[in-house]
């Protein structure tokens, strides 16, 4: 076996294995984990087949700021998550029948897709040539022929992010806050008084 | 030779443990989110190696779009889990049967 193939292999079932303990495992602290090591092997899988840009988005997007976010919300959450393993049993036959059936249904329309398909011509991978990388390439397309719909994915994504600022924000009662409209507008009126004191009587309350 | 075959029944591998956990861990709403970003990544898996092996750079702009709503949705999704806890406590979402209407 050449390198590549024993590096697929190795990959491939990292990914597979640790997929399988995001699902299976108890404590979903241990699941993002998980979690991280399939997204890193998925990264590798990129790297194998040419796609060096998506693999680093994949490592930057996934692991650096989906997983963390999962891990915050994971520690934050103060849940007894053994309650949750109750139901494991009972769904794991129907579960398993219907992940079965579908394992090999897209294992069997995958394999006449590959050997009969488009993509049978090429059996080697597309090494992008003519001095172009594959960030190049990509940004080359990117920019010109998808530009209205990579403007579209930043518009999803800043709806997104006031999505979960406005969800997540809350007004909490009893706390002090400074509020700048307020101190500009005070005005002398509102911001003293002016008491007459009798001399020996003291300031009342 | 690793062809297009194998990266395929990679990505179905992972597809369907993505199903499945689905399947599993019902009312455990964090893993089924998780389950949902492994859906999402085989269909990534499946783009980018028909994108290599079509030799069309298309695909892996395609599947950096779904990177993006992934993302987006990841994000919207803890938003309101967060709040749902906030609101009941807990968040055992085989009972989440508080909307009215």
């Amino acid at each position: 076996m050449s390198v590549q193939a024993v590096a697929f292999y190795l990959l491939a079932l990292v990914s597979v294995a640790s997929a399988g303990c995001v699902v299976a495992a108890r404590n979903p602290v241990h699941s993002v984990l998980f979690l991280i090591t399939t997204f890193f092997s998925a990264a590798g899988l990129f790297v194998l087949m040419g796609a060096e840009f998506l693999a680093m988005l994949l490592v930057v997007v996934y692991v650096g700021a989906v997983a963390v976010l999962f891990l915050f919300v994971v520690m934050m959450l103060n849940v007894d998550f053994s309650e949750f393993r109750k139901g494991f049993a009972r769904y794991m036959p129907v579960g398993g029948l219907v992940a079965g059936v579908l394992l090999i249904e897209m294992i069997m329309v995958s394999s006449i897709v590959a050997t009969r398909g488009a993509a049978a011509r090429n059996d080697a991978p597309f090494v992008s040539g003519a001095g172009i990388s594959n960030t190049e390439a990509i940004g080359r397309v990117l920019y010109t022929d998808y530009v209205y719909f990579f403007q579209a994915a930043g518009l999803v994504l800043l709806v997104a992010m006031i999505g979960a600022i406005v969800l997540t924000l809350r007004r909490r009662t009893g706390v002090r806050k400074q509020v700048i409209a307020d101190q500009v507008g005070r005005t002398p009126a509102t911001g003293m008084d002016i008491v007459q004191i009798k001399s020996g009587a003291g300031v009342p309350e | 030779m690793i062809g297009l075959p194998q990266y395929l029944g990679v990505a179905a591998m992972l597809f369907t443990i993505g199903v499945f956990g689905i399947f599993v861990n019902r009312k455990n709403v964090i893993v089924i989110l998780m389950s949902i970003e492994l859906i999402l990544l085989a269909v990534n898996i499946n783009l980018v190696a028909f994108s290599v092996f079509l030799h069309d750079v298309v695909g892996q702009i395609f599947a950096m779009f779904v990177l993006t709503v992934a993302a987006a949705e990841a994000a919207v999704g803890l938003a309101i889990l967060v709040t749902f806890f906030r609101n009941r406590g807990d968040i055992a979402v085989d009972d989440a049967s508080v909307m009215k209407g």
